[in-house]
């Protein structure tokens, strides 16, 4: 049951497809697995209207076709431990062995509460840019984006192109912090070139910085929000709203494996040496998962990933590209700096924890997040508190607790099959 | 006890509060004691948060059983309040055989005996009540009075109701036990008599009374209400729960009164790391599946891990340390603590009250415990 593999891939975003296709370069007998059906992460998740960017196409074709690389699309990593992992897929429980283990989990939404953002037609940005790619009708609906950073552009232009009427883009960093960074966009043609493009695509769009969804009513489902604005709050009908304040790393796998930590902010990231090392053996780790970087970094660091991994040498442009990358997204993160009134949007009846229903005034007496658990259910839902200690983190209440199997919701046979005879020796 | 500079004098210092420790406060200030509860971590925290809540008389020991029944008549005062959960499911015993059918009817007659309704049950009747156990079983029994809470809720309430009495919490550690008190992490001295309620780290302070670690895991699952109905075990689990194997499983599923289904449980003696075990979750999945195959696809939530205090015999201390004026012990209940905490935690006070109790008190005895000679 428990199949061997030179180089075992977490995430197929573009850290894992760089990560993939550079160890297959090196001869390596290698598994890539993501949770969704089809490769290309977030960024290059596959439209279905409109494919995967030619150039992704290319890449998954090339990876889907050779001999020594195997696509365990669906799956998701349940426990993990030495050099083992139980994965689950739609049918099936399934034990990997690894050489090594190349971490490119990506990145989720930061969500954060306001009073009614858990009315239906609420969503995270690139939630809805999700939604979108995935056929969800956005035809002709009313749409607000909402939050802070370039996906919210990126959000926008893809319900633009799915037929949504984007009403407006609603950035919480000031107009002075938005064009202090533009000006800095020359370092990097590439980005100025994409966020020129994007611009042209969304001519005719509003795009107000300093501003802020506070309040988002409706009775069934999203009516009217107000946005707080340098002029004052002004009420907008519309259908969907789409509100995301940057991304966090999925840390949970490499946590439960033991590797050192830093810290952004409030949320941890993996802690790499130069080759993508992290501090447990064998274990590597690219992309959003080191610290938000963009697609750009993730691919050069995927690639570095792969190639290190495989004990190949790694080019000195390859490492220098990757700092550059890596120094846009420092100066990204300085310019949309959060501002920290969006700390305290949420009224004592907004629901922290949508799992369990638990709204911010009943975690009033808590500091630490297992007393809270405890007493209040927060963060015992599906989502394993991916969503409210994330918010709660970034709100400064307390941090999320540590990280025990199985790392998502997983079927009982997953975690109770024994093991077939032929299992190999020191799976669990 | 007279006032001295910089220490707060009290009846009782209580160092502890999980279920045990919570119970003594709240009966402790009842009767009119000046109470302090010293607790670090979480209310509840320890195994109390880790416990079932499972509300069950465990027929096997005389001195047991008088405990358990006593204590869940007093925890009838307690089925109405939101916090704790109180859900009368009932426990069904489940015979996997016939020589654990034949055992029944002598575990009706003990419980009979105290005044706890039980039932046997016809495999028919069994399947009628819980129709997704596996077929082929031969039968069962049914208690139908027996309930199950949410532990750390219960710990809260007793905790709240002794605070609005006057018991004050210091959430501090405390480092030793003094001749007048209890010394806190901070050089806090606090006067008075002390009990201390602190489980499996009772070795801590009183490193004369054996305690060890009995480590178990539980699986939780995602909503599924109307899977099972009652607290569901296999006739077996005695062995399993009083045996001495370095390890063992048992069939215990629940039923959460919010849909989901709690599954349990491990024992293991000599693991300290609270880190789950797969292959340890793997056995227990598998007792399970064998009793309730269409658990295998349902999605679990969450694992945990915790660790029960085993006395020297298997029953708790409850009462004076001996060779220790004014040191008093309250902890050691494995794994039927919260069902006993409230019966416990009189048993104790009463003593200290110089009061008669009302169940024998000697089997707690802690001076019964070889080490003092």
């Amino acid at each position: 049951m428990a199949e061997h593999y030179d180089i075992v891939i977490v995430g197929a975003g573009p850290a894992g497809l760089a990560a993939a296709e550079a160890a297959l370069g090196q001869g390596a007998r290698v598994a890539w697995l993501d949770a969704q059906v089809t490769a290309g992460g977030q960024v290059w998740r596959k439209d279905v209207r409109y494919g995967w960017p030619r150039r992704v196409e290319s890449i998954v074709a090339k990876l889907l076709d050779h001999p020594n690389a195997t696509w365990m699309p669906q799956t998701q990593v349940i426990a993990a431990e030495q050099n083992a992992l139980l994965l689950q897929d739609e049918r099936q429980a399934l034990g990997v062995t690894y050489g090594a283990l190349i971490l490119a989990a990506g990145a989720r939404e930061l969500l954060l509460p306001f009073p009614g953002w858990t009315l239906p037609g609420v969503t995270g940005a690139g939630g809805l840019q999700a939604l979108a790619k995935q056929g969800w009708p956005l035809s002709g609906r009313r749409v607000v984006i909402a939050g802070s950073g370039p996906l919210l552009l990126a959000a926008a232009a893809t319900a633009k192109r799915h037929g949504a009427q984007v009403l407006g883009i609603y950035e919480q960093a000031s107009q002075a912090a938005v064009h202090g960074f533009a000006r800095t966009l020359w370092r990097w043609p590439g980005k100025a070139l994409q966020a020129a493009a994007l611009r042209c695509e969304l001519a005719g769009t509003p795009y107000r910085c300093g501003s802020i969804v506070a309040r988002a009513t409706g009775n069934d489902a999203l009516q009217l929000i107000e946005v707080d604005g340098p002029n004052g709050v002004q009420r907008i009908e519309c259908e969907l709203l789409a509100v995301g304040y940057g991304l966090v790393p999925n840390v949970e796998l490499a946590q439960m494996l033991g590797c050192a930590m830093k810290r952004e902010a409030a949320h941890p990231y993996v802690a790499v040496d130069d080759s993508q090392r992290t501090s447990i053996a064998n274990v590597y780790a690219a992309g959003e998962l080191c610290g938000i970087g963009g697609r750009d970094c993730a691919w050069l660091e995927g690639r570095i990933a792969g190639l290190a991994a495989t004990g190949s040498a790694i080019e000195a442009s390859l490492l220098r590209q990757q700092r550059l990358a890596r120094r846009f997204a420092a100066n990204l993160r300085e310019h949309f700096k959060l501002n920290p009134c969006i700390h305290d949007l949420a009224d004592p009846d907004t629901l922290i924890c949508r799992c369990e229903d638990v709204p911010l005034r009943a975690l009033e007496n808590f500091d630490d997040a297992r007393s809270a658990k405890l007493a209040t259910r927060c963060g015992m839902g599906a989502c394993q508190g991916r969503v409210c200690g994330t918010a709660l983190a970034e709100l400064g209440r307390f941090p999320r607790s540590g990280q025990r199997p199985p790392l998502f919701p997983a079927r009982l046979s997953t975690l109770g099959d024994l093991p077939s005879p032929s299992d190999t020796e020191g799976l669990f | 006890m007279g006032y001295r500079f910089g220490v707060k004098s009290y009846d009782l210092i209580i160092v502890g509060a999980g279920i045990i420790g919570t119970a003594c406060a709240d009966y402790a200030s009842r009767e009119g004691l000046r109470v302090a509860i010293v607790e670090p971590g979480p209310i509840g925290g320890g195994a109390t948060a880790a416990a079932m809540g499972h509300l069950v008389a465990m027929d096997d020991d005389p001195a047991e059983l008088a405990l358990a029944n006593y204590s869940l008549q007093l925890w009838e005062d307690f089925t109405g309040i939101e916090q704790i959960e109180y859900s009368r499911c009932g426990t069904l015993w489940v015979a996997g055989n016939a020589t654990e059918f034949a055992q029944i009817p002598e575990k009706i007659a003990r419980l009979a005996a105290v005044g706890v309704p039980a039932e046997r049950l016809e495999s028919e009747q069994l399947y009628r009540l819980e129709p997704a156990l596996q077929r082929g079983l031969t039968g069962g029994m049914r208690v139908p009075r027996e309930a199950v809470v949410y532990p750390p809720g219960m710990a809260r309430h007793l905790l709240n109701r002794a605070c609005v009495r006057g018991t004050t919490l210091y959430p501090l550690r405390a480092t030793a036990i003094t001749a007048h008190g209890v010394q806190l992490e901070d050089r806090t001295s606090l006067a008075g008599s002390v009990l201390v309620a602190t489980g499996c780290a009772l070795p801590q302070l009183l490193p004369r009374l054996p305690m060890r670690s009995r480590k178990g895991h539980l699986v939780i699952t995602d909503r599924y209400p109307g899977v099972i109905h009652h607290q569901l075990l296999e006739l077996g689990y005695a062995d399993s729960a009083h045996g001495d194997a370095d390890s063992s499983v048992a069939f215990n599923v629940q039923p959460r009164p919010t849909g989901q289904i709690l599954i349990g449980s491990s024992r293991e003696y000599g693991n300290d790391t609270p880190e789950v075990s797969m292959p340890m979750v793997r056995r227990m999945l598998e007792r399970t599946f064998r009793y309730l195959p269409a658990l295998r696809q349902l999605n679990a939530l969450r694992i945990w891990t915790g660790f029960r205090p085993v006395s020297a015999d298997g029953l708790p201390y409850l009462g004076r340390v001996p060779q220790r004026p004014n040191v008093w012990v309250a902890a050691g209940h494995e794994g039927l603590g919260i069902t006993t905490s409230l019966g416990s935690a009189r048993l104790v006070i009463d003593q200290w009250l110089d009061r008669p109790t009302a169940i024998d008190a000697r089997p707690y005895d802690p001076a019964r415990v070889a080490t003092w000679a």
